[in-house]
């Protein structure tokens, strides 16, 4: 079976909302099918094929061309199949996924793979704000899968995650893992500042040296052992250029935090060694 | 031309004018109903429906500044309840605290045709009055909470009960409110005097006054009796949510010595057991105390299992459930008036308390022997939305049903009441009684809550179905002041309710008295204070009765 080819031939003019571009809406659907499908243009009500081009039936194998920075949602609360999307995409993408993959070739912006339980967005690109984070006023952010930013991703990652993986093969921008609950953070690049304010448990793991905050304790030099399995798994999802063997058989110092919080959450920075 | 309509062959529930089911047919002229209507009325036919007055809740919380503070606090629950616009009605959004809009509709979507707010500090009535005025459909009004107020206990410290009654009035008068609400009083003085301090006794002196709780709430049902207010105070008894606090409830009751006074969400206060720990049922108790005494009405404030929204002016009860639920809540002080506390909440069927809450509700309705004062409500949205109404009445009127439901909940809590031997099942008649005819003759709203000849045409007609739930969640017709406002099911068009306002009489000389301590303890100017009658939009004054 053949994928599904969306190509964008018209670029919006204010954002999309196509929280039907997933495999959860178009699977088993005509051409014809897909292109009725609503999307939201702004407050406007419109139909998928006002923007793209739609080749072959609804299969759960979706592939979308096109620079598609305005265009949000795509594979909402998809729970199987697999999303390719050659070039940008815009907020959203992912939001309550809960299984399956999406691939973004180009750059995604803010809120990646929000309420997420389950499943692989992997954005070869740099990401904007909120990877993976709550939505405000939420207690809880991600509560499972796994979230591959090849490049750089800015504030708040993480916002109260739950459970699930984040890797980043770039810098992160400040409040890393702010409010975590749980889970596990990879950054292979630079943190900004204040990573972890008050997190609760979870672990985040950095390459470089990073500020710590003062309600962060120094606990220890050691190899932790599950680390160096989440990083061989990693570089088996392409992450082998960042991480070296140095990374794998290392040891990293171990800070325990947030204090004004649990303390039971972890800051691992490799120590060089 | 009048506008006229008839309604024709329904069955008809109208308790207070002794109708129990009767096929008759209704009557409107120009928003009343009348005696008979020309040949060319419009008609609904409501042959096999059923057809009740437009109900009424005595008690919620639904518009002003402590109500903002809660949809600002919970911006996710918004985001997964929107309610989009029609061609006749305005967007906005649900949740367990809807905006005014969505209050409006969604109330409207119930058979309710009158609302009332029922915990406004003074200082914040202006802006309580533009979001009634903005919550459509149905007519509304607020009680004023005047239970914590500096000045209004100096008086009383100093003995002066002529000048307190006119203060009162003034009040009323100058916020437009329907009538006076007591909140834990005395408690706000000492939570802002001291550390985590609570009133736990009626009977403790209030720091700084002299005086206690027990006197200030006489004082209250006496001044509101001699100003003949058309709802007499509505209390929120002391020491809520506190194991083996019936004895307070009972000693507050006690205090109106045989005069009218109203209890508010009285299964928060029916907790039997010792302080401090586990509570138990107190229920019965309760229950005997206000079927033997007329004078008492209530409202039961029944928690229903889902989310909620602590919503308080008893700033002491908000800490305590804040020490329950370590998540975001926010405690505010409003100046010389009263606290405020708010804390999002949800009601589980595994948790003892929650379970115990659920069935006390459940047996004060069972037991209650006069359904004319024992009315519904969830105190929306303490115990939960009002949106949970219909799901109340299906456990009040199908035990089988109620039965279902004790199987899946908490059973030590079970265990602690008597509500698996109630057999009793509600008739529409009691339901009607209960959210319709109950809250008009509590509130004194003589035009509203029957169908008899000068009533405000506020009616509801029902598809009667064996699902009561099914029933009251979705009527046929919702006819406000004569429109159709619902027609099969449907929004037919916009309508905007009244704001219902009292006007007790007194003696302008107390401006005088009141206005110093205004320029010393206030952040407002006395001549900022009072609302002025433009803020009232459309409105009705409901007449007082005052006693010479």
């Amino acid at each position: 079976m053949s994928a599904t080819l969306l190509h964008l031939h018209t670029q919006p003019e204010v954002p999309l909302e196509a929280e039907t571009l997933s495999p959860a809406s178009i699977a088993g659907l005509s051409e014809l099918g897909i292109e009725h499908l609503q999307v939201m243009h702004g407050n406007v009500k419109a139909k998928v094929g006002d923007f793209f081009k739609v080749t072959g039936k609804g299969t759960p194998d979706i592939h979308i061309e096109g620079d598609l920075a305005k265009v949000k949602m795509i594979g909402a609360c998809m729970s199987e199949g697999r999303v390719i999307i050659e070039g940008n995409v815009g907020m959203h993408v992912g939001i309550g996924m809960s299984g399956g993959e999406i691939l973004v070739k180009g750059d995604a912006t803010d809120w990646v793979g929000p309420e997420m339980s389950g499943g692989r967005i992997t954005v070869l690109g740099d990401a904007g704000h909120m990877v993976g984070s709550a939505f405000r006023g939420q207690s809880t952010g991600i509560t499972g899968g796994e979230i591959f930013i090849h490049g750089s991703a800015k504030n708040e990652i993480g916002n109260s995650m739950r459970r699930g993986l984040i890797a980043i093969g770039g810098d992160a921008g400040d409040f890393t893992a702010v409010s975590m609950r749980a889970g596990t953070i990879i950054v292979m690049g630079k943190m900004g500042v204040r990573t972890g304010a008050g997190m609760v448990r979870g672990t985040v793991v950095c390459f470089e040296e990073s500020k710590i905050l003062p309600s962060f304790e120094y606990s220890c030099r050691y190899q932790p052992l599950f680390l160096r399995l989440y990083l061989i798994r990693l570089q088996e999802h392409g992450f082998e250029e960042k991480i070296n063997d140095k990374h794998i058989n290392g040891k990293y110092e171990r800070y325990s935090g947030d204090a004004v919080e649990l303390n039971r959450g972890e800051i691992l920075l490799f120590s060089g060694q | 031309m009048p506008s006229e309509l008839k309604i024709a062959n329904g069955r008809v529930y109208d308790p207070a004018n002794n109708v129990d089911g009767n096929v008759q047919d209704l009557c409107i002229r120009d928003g009343k109903i009348v005696d008979s209507v020309s040949r060319s009325a419009s008609r609904i036919d409501a042959r096999g429906m059923v057809v009740m007055p437009g109900a009424i809740d005595i008690h919620c919380h639904i518009a002003g500044p402590k109500v903002n503070l809660a949809r600002k606090l919970m911006p996710e629950d918004h985001r997964l309840d929107v309610h989009p616009k029609t061609a006749v009605t305005r967007s906005g959004t649900g949740g367990i605290v809807p905006s005014t809009f969505a209050t409006g509709y969604r109330y409207a979507t119930m058979g309710y045709t009158t609302a009332m707010e029922a915990a406004v500090p003074p200082i914040t009535a202006r802006h309580v009055l533009e979001e009634l005025d903005d919550t459509p459909v149905v007519d509304k009004g607020f009680y004023v909470l005047l239970g914590n107020n500096a000045f209004l206990y100096k008086l009383l410290k100093e003995g002066r009960k002529k000048e307190f009654k006119e203060a009162i009035a003034w009040w009323v008068n100058s916020v437009h409110a329907y009538t006076v609400k007591l909140v834990n009083t005395g408690s706000d003085e000492l939570w802002k005097g001291r550390k985590n301090a609570n009133i736990t006794d009626v009977n403790e002196r209030i720091d700084h006054y002299d005086i206690t709780p027990s006197f200030v709430t006489e004082s209250f049902i006496e001044a509101a009796h001699e100003l003949g207010l058309p709802h007499p105070p509505h209390i929120h008894c002391n020491n809520l949510g506190h194991s083996g606090n019936i004895s307070t409830t009972l000693d507050t009751m006690k205090a109106a010595q045989g005069r009218r006074a109203h209890m508010a969400h009285i299964q928060f206060h029916s907790f039997g057991g010792e302080v401090n720990k586990n509570p138990v049922s107190g229920a019965q108790e309760i229950i005997d105390y206000i079927n033997d005494h007329e004078n008492i009405t209530a409202d039961v404030g029944q928690v229903m299992f889902g989310k909620a929204t602590a919503m308080t002016a008893d700033a002491p009860l908000a800490w305590m459930l804040r020490n329950v639920k370590f998540d975001k809540w926010v405690n505010a002080d409003t100046e010389c008036e009263s606290g405020c506390g708010i804390i999002p909440f949800s009601y589980q069927e595994s948790i003892y308390t929650h379970t115990l809450q659920w069935a006390m509700g459940l047996e004060l309705f069972l037991m209650s022997k006069d359904p004319w004062r024992v009315l519904l409500s969830t105190d929306h949205p303490n115990g939960g939305s009002f949106m949970n109404y219909p799901k109340l009445i299906k456990l009040l009127m199908d035990s089988a049903y109620r039965k279902e439901a004790l199987q899946h909940v908490n059973q030590k809590a079970v265990a602690k009441t008597v509500l698996p031997e109630l057999d009793r099942e509600y008739t529409l008649n009691e339901i009607a009684i209960i959210t319709r005819a109950g809250p008009a003759r509590a509130l004194g709203l003589k035009n509203k809550g029957h169908l008899g000849v000068g009533a405000d045409a506020d009616i509801t007609i029902y598809t009667e179905e064996e699902d009561r739930e099914q029933m009251f969640n979705a009527p046929r017709y919702v006819i406000k002041d004569g429109t159709t406002v619902i027609k099969d099911h449907e929004f037919a068009t916009d309508h905007k309710g009244k704001i219902l306002h009292s006007k007790p009489g007194y003696n302008e000389d107390i401006a005088t008295e009141i206005e110093p301590f205004f320029e010393d303890y206030y952040s407002v100017k006395f001549s900022n204070y009072a609302i002025s009658e433009d803020y009232l939009h459309d409105h009705e004054e409901v007449p007082t009765n005052p006693k010479s």
